[in-house]
C-alpha cells in the first residue's frame, strides 16, 4: 500500500537537513521495497522539531520530530509508516500537538498542510474562495470588508489598512500599483519567510483582491534578496497561477487584469521602509522620501500605490472569503483579527505562533517557548526588531497590543520575540543598536546618519569609563535628537533599544 | 552553484538588452549580472548608463548603496554569518570571532587561497535555528565553531565538476 509522507522544504527544516532527510528516506525505502509518496510540504511552524516527518494514517497525520538523517532508517525500523506511537521521535497527531492546538491560525491555516505549489492543494483548503468572492462585489464593497476586518498593517506601522486602500481607490489615475513589501530584514522575524515559501498563493490572492479592490493592474512583490527559496517559489506559483487564470489579463474571465512580478532587494535594511522600498523599485539608491505626498496619492513611478505588507495582503483572503466581521471578531481594543508571533534567539520551542491580539509575552516565551534553549533564566527580550525596545521581566505581563506597547514605549513591530538568557551583555546589545543603524542608514538625513557613528563612539566611551556620567548624558540626548529628528523611523527608533537598555538595564552601562 | 562565467563586454551587454525595457530595470539589470559572473565588474557600468541613459555616477551610486552587489570577484564560495540578534543571543559573537580568526580574514575578503569570501549578513529568517550560516545559496541552522569547521573543510575539500 501505497503510504503518503511528508518532508518540509522551507528554508529552516531545510537549514535543519530535510534535504537530507527525505534523501536518505526515499533510499531507504526503495531498499526496504516500501512504496511510499513523498511530499515536500510546507513547514508547520514548530521550528524546533525541523526536520518534521509527517505520516498519513487513518487517524491523521502523525508527526516525527527532529529527524537527523541517522534517525532514519530506525523510525522505519519501529513502523514509520504505520504511524508508530513508539519511537523517542514521535510527536502524535500533528495537529493535536499543543503547540499547534493552542493557535488561532487564520492567516497560516494551511502552511505545512499542503504542498505549497500545488494550486489543486490550496484549492481544497479553501483557497482562491475570497478572490472569487471580490470578483462579485464592486471595488467599494471590498474595501469595505477589509474596514470592517480592523486590519492594521502587520509591518510594524498599524496603520489601518482598509483607510489606505481607500485612499488609492478614490484616487484617479491611468496606473495604480500594489506593492507587497517582503523585505523582511527585522532579526528574529520569518512570517513572511514562511508565508511566502510554504502558501504562496494566499500572497498571490491577496494581492489580486488590492488589485481589484483599488483599480490596480499591476502588482510587484519586492522580496529580499536573503530569501532565493522564497523568490524561486514565488515565481513558479505567479507562473502558474497565470496559467489557471487567477493572475494575467482576464481573471477567472471576469474580464479584470492584474499582472504580478517578483523583484528582488539587494540587502538593504533601510528598503524596508516604504518610500525607500519605491526608489528601489524605479531601480535607485534606497534613499528615503519626504512625506507627504504618501505612496497612497504618489507612489510608485508617481502613481497612487497601496504598499502593505506580507502579512497584510496574506489576511485579505481570510477576510473576503469569511467577512471583515469574523476576522474582527479577533483580538483586543483597537487592535483586531490575529498577529503572527516569531519565537526567536534563545528559545526552546522557537517557531511560528499566531493567536488572536490580547496574549501575554510571558504566556508566550513560556507556555509555548518554554524558556530558553540554554535552560538558563531569562533576562531580557526584544520585541518588535532592531527598532525597537528590549523589555526586563517586569513588562512580560503586558498583553500584545499595539495601544499597550506604544504606551511604554516598546513596539510589537511585525512579531519578531527575540529572547536573551542572563548571559547577555545589554551595553553590547545597546551598542549593536547603533551600529546596525550606522550600517544601514540610507544617510539622506543627518540625526540618523551621523547620530548612528556618534553613538558607538559614545557608548565606547562609556564602556571604557570615560567621563561615563557626562557621555550617558550625552547618549541620551542624542537619542533625543534622533527621535525627534529622524526623516523615518530608521533613526528615529534606534533610541528606543538603546533608552531600553538605559532604563531597564542600566547595570550593565556601568561596569 | 555553477560556476560563473568570464566577463565580456558583450555579455554584460546581453545581460543589460534583456531587461533594459523593464520599468526600473536597473536592479534587475545588476543581479542578472552578478549572478552571471559573481560581481559587477567596472568596465560594465558605462555600458550599463549608456544603455539605459543614465550617468555613471548614478550607476556606481547605486551599485555601492546595497550591500548585495559587489565589484571584486569573490572566492569559489561565499560564506555569510548571520550577525543580527536573534542569532547572537544563541552564540552568533563567538562564531563570527571563530570563524575571523581560523579564515584568518575580516568581512568582506577572501581567503588566501581564493576559495572563501566571508560575508555579514543580517538576518537569513531562520531565527528560530540560530546561530545561522549561510554558505552560496544554503542556509544552515544552529551552526557551532565546531560544525562551522567543518563546512569550511567541506567546502574546500569538495571535488571538482569535470566538464
Amino acid at each position: 500500500m501505497m503510504v503518503r509522507v511528508f518532508v518540509p522544504r522551507d528554508t529552516t527544516a531545510q537549514a535543519m537537513g530535510a534535504d537530507e532527510v527525505a534523501d536518505r528516506l526515499t533510499a531507504e525505502a526503495d531498499a526496504r521495497g516500501l512504496e511510499i509518496t513523498l511530499t515536500r510540504n510546507g513547514s508547520r511552524g514548530l521550528a524546533w522539531l525541523e526536520p518534521l516527518i509527517e505520516v498519513e494514517t487513518e487517524a491523521g497525520r502523525m508527526a516525527y520530530g527532529p529527524v537527523a538523517v541517522e534517525d532514519v532508517a530506525d523510525l522505519l525500523d519501529a513502523g514509520l509508516l504505520e504511524g508508530t506511537a513508539e519511537h523517542p521521535l514521535a510527536q502524535g497527531l500533528t495537529e493535536a500537538i499543543p503547540y499547534l492546538a493552542h493557535q488561532q491560525r487564520l492567516t497560516f491555516a494551511r502552511i505545512g498542510v499542503t504542498d505549497p505549489l500545488s494550486i489543486a492543494d490550496y484549492l481544497a483548503h479553501d483557497g482562491f474562495h475570497g478572490l472569487e468572492t471580490a470578483l462579485t462585489l464592486d471595488t467599494q464593497a471590498i474595501v469595505d470588508e477589509v474596514k470592517t476586518s480592523g486590519l492594521r498593517g502587520r509591518g510594524g506601522a498599524a496603520f489601518p489598512t482598509g483607510i489606505k486602500w481607500q485612499t488609492v481607490h478614490d484616487t484617479p489615475s491611468d496606473q495604480k500599483y500594489i506593492v507587497c513589501n517582503a523585505d523582511e530584514g527585522d532579526s528574529g522575524t520569518f512570517a513572511d519567510r514562511l508565508a511566502m515559501e510554504c502558501d504562496p498563493y494566499m500572497l498571490i490572492e491577496g494581492m489580486a483582491i488590492a488589485g481589484l479592490a483599488v483599480g490596480a493592474t499591476q502588482g510587484y512583490i519586492y522580496l529580499r534578496s536573503e530569501y532565493p527559496l522564497a523568490h524561486r517559489i514565488l515565481d513558479e506559483a505567479i507562473e502558474r497561477a497565470e496559467q489557471a487564470g487567477y493572475l494575467g489579463a482576464d481573471i477567472r474571465g471576469s474580464g479584470r487584469r492584474f499582472d504580478l512580478e517578483v523583484r528582488l532587494g539587494a540587502g538593504a535594511y533601510i528598503c524596508g521602509e516604504e518610500t525607500s522600498l519605491l526608489e528601489s523599485l524605479e531601480g535607485k539608491r534606497g534613499m528615503v522620501r519626504y512625506k507627504p505626498p504618501l505612496p497612497a496619492i504618489e507612489g510608485l513611478f508617481g502613481r497612487p500605490t497601496v504598499v502593505n505588507n506580507v502579512l497584510s495582503l496574506a489576511a485579505i483572503p481570510y477576510i473576503l472569503a469569511h467577512g471583515g466581521q469574523a476576522y474582527a471578531d479577533y483580538g483586543m481594543g483597537r487592535s483586531r483579527g490575529t498577529l503572527a508571533l516569531q519565537l526567536a534567539g534563545n528559545v526552546k520551542r522557537g517557531g511560528l505562533v499566531e493567536l488572536a491580539f490580547g496574549t501575554t509575552l510571558r504566556e508566550l516565551m513560556e507556555d509555548f517557548g518554554g524558556g530558553t534553549f540554554t535552560e538558563r533564566p531569562l533576562r531580557a527580550v526584544q520585541v518588535g526588531g532592531p527598532l525597537c525596545a528590549y523589555l526586563p521581566e517586569s513588562q512580560w505581563d503586558m498583553p500584545l497590543d499595539y495601544e499597550t506597547f506604544a504606551g511604554v514605549g516598546a513596539g510589537i513591530g511585525h512579531g519578531g520575540v527575540v529572547m536573551f538568557d542572563d548571559t547577555v551583555d545589554m551595553a553590547q546589545q545597546a551598542r549593536f543598536s547603533m551600529e546596525f543603524c550606522k550600517v544601514e542608514s540610507c544617510g539622506k538625513c543627518t540625526p540618523c546618519r551621523i547620530g548612528s557613528t556618534r553613538g558607538v563612539e559614545v557608548i565606547d566611551r562609556i564602556l571604557a569609563d570615560q567621563d561615563r556620567d557626562a557621555n550617558l548624558e550625552l547618549l541620551d540626548e542624542l537619542c533625543e535628537t534622533m527621535e525627534d529628528g529622524s526623516l523615518c523611523a530608521m533613526g528615529g527608533m534606534t533610541p528606543f533599544p538603546v533608552k531600553s537598555v538605559m532604563t531597564h538595564f542600566p547595570d550593565d552601562l556601568q561596569r | 552553484m555553477s560556476a560563473p562565467a568570464e566577463w565580456t563586454p558583450p555579455l554584460i551587454q546581453d545581460e543589460v538588452d534583456a531587461l533594459k525595457d523593464k520599468p526600473g530595470a536597473l536592479l534587475p539589470i545588476l543581479h542578472a549580472i552578478q549572478d552571471r559572473v559573481g560581481f559587477i565588474p567596472d568596465a560594465a557600468v558605462p555600458i550599463i548608463a549608456e544603455s539605459l541613459g543614465l550617468t555613471r555616477a548614478e550607476v556606481h551610486g547605486v551599485i555601492s548603496f546595497y550591500h548585495h552587489f559587489r565589484t571584486a570577484r569573490p572566492g569559489s564560495h561565499v560564506v555569510r554569518i548571520c550577525r543580527a540578534e536573534a542569532c547572537q543571543a544563541v552564540g552568533a559573537r563567538a562564531l563570527e570571532a571563530h570563524a575571523k580568526a581560523s579564515l584568518e580574514v575580516d568581512y568582506h575578503q577572501t581567503t588566501r587561497d581564493q576559495e572563501i569570501t566571508l560575508e555579514a549578513v543580517y538576518c537569513l529568517g531562520n531565527c528560530a535555528c540560530g546561530p545561522s550560516v549561510c554558505v552560496d545559496d544554503r542556509v544552515h541552522g544552529r551552526v557551532t565553531p565546531e560544525t562551522f569547521d567543518r563546512l569550511v573543510d567541506d567546502l574546500r575539500t569538495a571535488p571538482l565538476e569535470v566538464k
